[in-house]
């Protein structure tokens, strides 16, 4: 890497740094949210677009055992579903 | 009495603090802390590309410098100069090299070494449970005072420099646009810098062809606490926003402002060479009312020599991302010596810049009334006489980057305020207290009384919550070395390097709480005398288990 483009680097990372944790904790929590409403029906919270929900569900299935985790829940909140 | 020049004073405090960092904190990384190259930082074990991510050090540098140094380290020497420079001088440059170097990259070390925990959850650790709910109290009653001052000083700033109003509002406008320019728009970093600080320097001097003034009363308020008002509104709905669009390029704004601040002052300093006016001893600070040089001094002077602050930051922030073990030396210390290099400017600029001994004598005639003021009023007679620029764009400038580094530490210190109100709420399961409007409401109006009831409506004198800032301020640093020793302590080896310190910063910070404890009940400020007495309780109450818990170790030991 030129020196040009190290310090151009750096200035990004100088800019970026600091607040990269704050961001994504934003948008984890964002997240965290869809994927209530995505999964609320099987907690027993009524939800009238779970025909379309549903569709989402293996999509976010990956995220689910950090999910869980993250809100203080040991084991997957679900009955019928094992996912640790 | 014999006149020095300015140079002098630049280049020993230079020469020493940078002897500081080649030896004092080689011998302190080898000897003490011991550290490994090898060893795996919590960046890489616990990484999650959120909190914990290795960060190159020169970029954990620039971070960890620009977060802890802000207005403090300005208004703090701007104060203590009314026991004269030498004693300042003498307490920054030694409070760097063996205070606040070891302070702050002990700080980072032991996070490092205990999965990146911050210093209040190693006090739970190593102290007590107790001990830790007690620091949390302390770090609220510190960020509390950080705002209130932080107010109280900005509002004193723009009734003072009427030119800084337009530039200082307008930054925050450059802020948004390359806030926006750089996390929706994805532009890479160079244009928007460049674009970014130039436009602040446009309206620098656009500022200084338009001061503007508020109205002498509205509602029976005069301007400065008219301003107060203002600025915590403000507080309360930039803590609100998303970080992306004002937190984070005001900071980055603001780390260039520093850089080139302080470039230019060390820069107009050499060229202009200004012969020093200020008395090095001040024999009249008692004639004056100036409080006693110790132990105030100490705690007047808080960041610049060492300051519990940038523990917190080194080990809630800095310590996920250091990269390898030996970096902790070069952000910690380094990080520290950039502060006391912006101390020792601003010791200068008001020792040499203020005309003539007599002219230096008539400014500083009380105890607390100057900080900014001060800093900017004499750091524009030597960029002016250095650099060649006009006195009164030089006095806008150096307003605006004092006014913007106070002002991105109160956006920050009430978004930590409200998310530890935040936090309190889920502990004690308090649901309102977890509502993030009103925990901003309960946190700005916490440091409205604060800086109100110091001052009165008048919003006058409102720097007499400086010391008690710095007493505080203190303290923490003071706890924070008792927990690194009595880890040092656990690990066998040589506790006397930090332990000595906290003897004395804690010991100075006591007897000034207990001297302004006495000021506050004969003065009837109540306000005040209650925070002092909450402070020096938990405090005292934290040190004590402390020491329980050093010579518990210190037995299991032998």
């Amino acid at each position: 890497m030129g020196r040009w483009k190290r310090w151009l680097h750096l200035a990004d990372e100088f800019y970026k740094a600091p607040y990269r944790g704050a961001i994504a904790r934003e948008k984890r929590d964002q997240e965290d949210l869809f994927m209530l409403l995505v999964f609320s029906e099987l907690m027993g919270v009524p939800n009238p677009a779970s025909y379309y929900t549903l569709e989402l569900q293996p999509i976010l299935l990956e995220n689910f055992h950090d999910w869980h985790t993250r809100m203080g829940m040991e084991k997957s909140p679900l009955d019928n579903f094992r996912c640790c | 009495m014999v006149s020095m020049n300015a140079i002098y004073l630049v280049v020993t405090g230079v020469v020493f603090v940078l002897l500081g960092y080649r030896f004092y904190s080689k011998f302190i990384a080898e000897k003490i802390y011991r550290l490994d190259p090898n060893f795996e930082t919590p960046a890489y074990t616990k990484r999650d590309d959120v909190d914990y991510i290795p960060t190159d050090r020169i970029v954990l540098w620039g971070h960890h410098f620009t977060t802890v140094a802000g207005a403090a380290p300005i208004i703090g020497p701007a104060i203590a100069l009314i026991w004269g420079w030498l004693p300042a001088f003498i307490w920054v440059v030694l409070g760097t090299m063996f205070f606040a170097g070891v302070h702050d990259f002990g700080a980072l070390w032991v996070s490092v070494r205990n999965e990146g925990k911050s210093i209040g959850s190693l006090t739970g650790e190593v102290i007590s449970v107790r001990a830790r709910n007690l620091f949390m109290i302390v770090i609220f009653l510190l960020l509390l005072m950080v705002n209130a001052v932080f107010a109280v000083s900005i509002s004193n700033a723009l009734v003072a420099t009427p030119s800084s109003v337009i530039p200082t509002w307008s930054a925050i406008a450059v802020a948004v646009v390359i806030g926006v320019l750089i996390y929706k728009m994805h532009v890479p970093i160079l244009w928007p810098t460049i674009v970014g600080t130039t436009i602040l320097y446009a309206v620098i001097w656009v500022g200084d062809q338009v001061p503007v003034e508020l109205p002498a009363v509205v509602m029976g308020l005069s301007a400065g606490p008219q301003w107060i008002l203002i600025l915590f509104g403000y507080a309360a709905v930039a803590s609100l926003l998303p970080v992306w669009l004002l937190l984070q390029p005001r900071d980055y704004i603001n780390g260039i402002q520093l850089f080139i601040g302080l470039g230019l002052l060390y820069a107009a300093v050499l060229l202009a060479g200004p012969e020093i006016t200020a008395p090095a001893f001040n024999m009249d600070a008692k004639v004056i009312g100036a409080p006693p040089l110790v132990p105030l001094l100490f705690v007047t002077i808080a960041c610049g020599a060492i300051s519990g602050f940038h523990g917190l930051v080194a080990s809630g922030t800095t310590s996920k991302q250091l990269d390898k073990e030996p970096d902790a030396r070069f952000v910690g210390y380094l990080g520290s010596l950039g502060e006391g290099l912006l101390a020792i400017a601003t010791i200068v600029v008001v020792s040499a810049g203020l005309g003539s001994s007599e002219e230096w004598r008539a400014v500083y005639s009380e105890f607390g009334i100057h900080g900014i003021d001060t800093f900017t009023r004499g750091g524009a007679g030597i960029l002016a006489s250095g650099l060649g620029l006009p006195v009164e764009f030089a006095a806008t400038l150096l307003t605006v980057m004092a006014v913007l580094f106070a002002g991105t530490t109160m956006d920050s210190g009430v978004r930590i305020q409200r998310m530890i109100i935040q936090e309190w709420g889920t502990i004690y399961k308090m649901p309102f207290m977890q509502n993030h409007y009103l925990a901003t409401l309960l946190a700005v109006s916490s440091c409205l009384v604060l800086a109100f009831g110091a001052g009165g409506s008048d919003g006058q004198g409102g720097m007499l919550i400086w010391p008690l800032f710095g007493t505080t301020n203190q303290l923490l640093a003071g706890i924070t070395l008792l927990v690194i020793s009595i880890i040092l302590v656990k690990l066998k080896r040589p506790y006397k390097y930090t332990l000595y310190p906290m003897f004395f910063v804690t010991a100075m910070s006591v007897l000034a709480a207990l001297y302004q404890l006495m000021g506050f009940f004969e003065n009837g400020q109540y306000t005040l005398l209650a925070f002092d007495l909450l402070i020096i309780v938990a405090a005292i109450l934290v040190i004590l288990e402390g020491f329980s818990a050093f010579n518990r170790e210190k037995a299991n030991t032998v």
